[in-house]
């Protein structure tokens, strides 16, 4: 564990001593300001809460998070670092857990500093903090989603466009897989296939969320979801390092 | 074939890679024992990083094993990681770390805290002459300073195994003369292997070298027999003789 955080510990370090982390937390919180205020109608729904905030927050995940995960391992496969990382006593997992949690802690951070947005709605009328808090934790539960989706396909290729692209689909896949075109569509041909795609869609868990709901079933889905991914990602660290 | 007396803490049997239908090393075998220090000499792509990279449990190898100080680097890696010190080729450190931020990154890795941490690092910091450097960000250093960092990261935990590709690359003559003085001091207690194509460097350093070509190895024995085996003398002759069957 003690390993885990000092790998996650330099790793988040990293972000901050480069242009990453600003360029990443101002686009984020520009993107997301413009998003909520002008295309969510803000202001003119004349309702104390954030679900047009919230409502884009995924979408703009989906386009930011690959771009973070992307450099993962292609970074240290480019500099070489990884051949020192791994050769460090540390275990695969470590070293793949390390990096995650850093990468979370970094979405964490650039999420928290989005708290305007509850201010300006406390200042405006009497929101729902409890539904507000929730959605929060439903936003960084979709960040780690697709934190593990980017993260596992970082370490299967050296290309990092190649990374970042796949990311991005894969999310995509993950985020619509409950919308009625995917699962009218799947259901006419392999109803099993539109049961399965409703049961592992990020968008429909996170709406719960949003409405205030937080629920065991949702939270275990999410855990399941990015161990999933982070196995993955050891797996192909371990056959693909070398390469 | 090693020195006897000691027992060997580098054991490699029959290592062997393959990529495809390439083989990168072949059958590789030899033991390393405390007090030698094995020049590990080659053409470039002979297989030398590539066992490197195995020993030190990085790369998996196709058959055969390596163990470390008594852990084999496969089934107990972990283990043989902590009693080794590793160079990789290039000497990678990530550029926008300071020296000391990087080295007490790895010292924490390795399980140092407080006093202890803060002792290693500046102990590391003295052998390679980084002090002068010790807050700039390793990507403003010259080449000779990156290798050094590398070195450094090495040689924090004191430990019984050194594993160092091509540690004098990029060297200045200086520089080179006290990376060798440095090995000679640490020899009495460590088993090290450095990987070179410098072949002075054997002659300076190295108390066996082992030439490696296509994969397999071609000679095992001190330098004083290497050299004998050309009737020049002269180690240039030997390596030319042993890596280009054209030339024998």
């Amino acid at each position: 564990m003690r390993t885990t955080l000092t790998i996650a510990g330099r790793e988040l370090a990293g972000y901050f001593a480069t242009p990453v982390a600003t360029v990443f937390i101002v686009i984020f919180l520009v993107l997301q300001g413009t998003l909520t205020f002008n295309l969510g109608s803000f202001f003119e729904r004349g309702q104390a809460d954030l679900q047009p905030f919230f409502s884009f927050l995924p979408w703009v995940f989906l386009l930011l998070i690959p771009a973070i995960t992307m450099r993962l391992w292609a970074e240290e496969r480019r500099l070489g670092t990884i051949e020192l990382l791994l050769t460090l006593p540390v275990t695969q997992t470590q070293a793949v857990l390390g990096k995650f949690l850093a990468a979370w802690a970094f979405c964490a951070i650039a999420l928290a500093l989005t708290f305007p947005f509850v201010i300006t709605v406390n200042l405006l009328g009497n929101p729902d903090n409890g539904v507000i808090a929730s959605g929060y934790v439903g936003g960084l539960l979709v960040a780690g989603a697709f934190l593990s989706i980017g993260s596992a396909l970082s370490a299967a290729t050296r290309n990092q466009v190649i990374a970042f692209v796949l990311a991005v689909a894969v999310c995509f896949v993950f985020a619509v897989a409950s919308y009625p075109l995917v699962t009218e569509f799947l259901s006419r041909n392999t109803p099993i296939l539109a049961t399965i795609a409703r049961r592992i869609a990020v968008l429909e868990r996170f709406q719960d969320f949003t409405r205030g709901v937080v629920s065991v079933r949702d939270l275990i889905f999410f855990a399941t979801f990015i161990g999933f991914w982070l196995y993955l990602n050891t797996v192909l660290v371990e056959q693909r390092k070398a390469d | 074939m090693s020195a006897a007396s000691q027992p060997a803490l580098i054991e490699i049997e029959g290592l062997t890679k393959r990529f495809g239908t390439f083989t990168a090393v072949d059958d590789v075998s030899f033991q390393v024992a405390r007090g030698e220090v094995l020049g590990f000499l080659g053409p470039n792509g002979a297989g030398k990083s590539t066992t490197m990279r195995m020993l030190a449990g990085f790369m998996i190898p196709t058959s055969g094993t390596a163990r470390i100080c008594g852990h084999d680097v496969q089934l107990n890696s972990v283990a043989a990681r902590r009693a080794l010190g590793f160079l990789p080729e290039g000497a990678p450190t990530y550029p926008e770390m300071t020296v000391t931020a990087f080295l007490r990154f790895c010292a924490k890795v390795r399980g140092f805290r407080g006093d202890a941490l803060d002792d290693r690092v500046d102990r590391a910091l003295g052998l390679t002459r980084l002090d002068s450097v010790r807050l700039q960000p390793v990507e403003t250093l010259s080449k000779g300073f990156k290798r050094r960092v590398g070195l450094a990261q090495a040689l924090l935990h004191d430990p019984p195994v050194l594993v160092l590709d091509e540690p004098t690359d990029g060297l200045d003559p200086n520089q080179k003369h006290e990376v060798r003085t440095l090995i000679q001091e640490m020899r009495a207690e460590k088993a090290i292997v450095i990987s070179t194509h410098i072949l002075e460097e054997v002659d300076a350093v190295c108390t066996r070298a082992i030439v490696i070509a296509n994969g397999r190895v071609v000679a095992d024995e001190t330098p004083a027999e290497l050299q004998a085996r050309h009737p020049s003398g002269k180690l240039d002759d030997v390596f030319r003789q042993l890596t280009l069957p054209a030339a024998a």
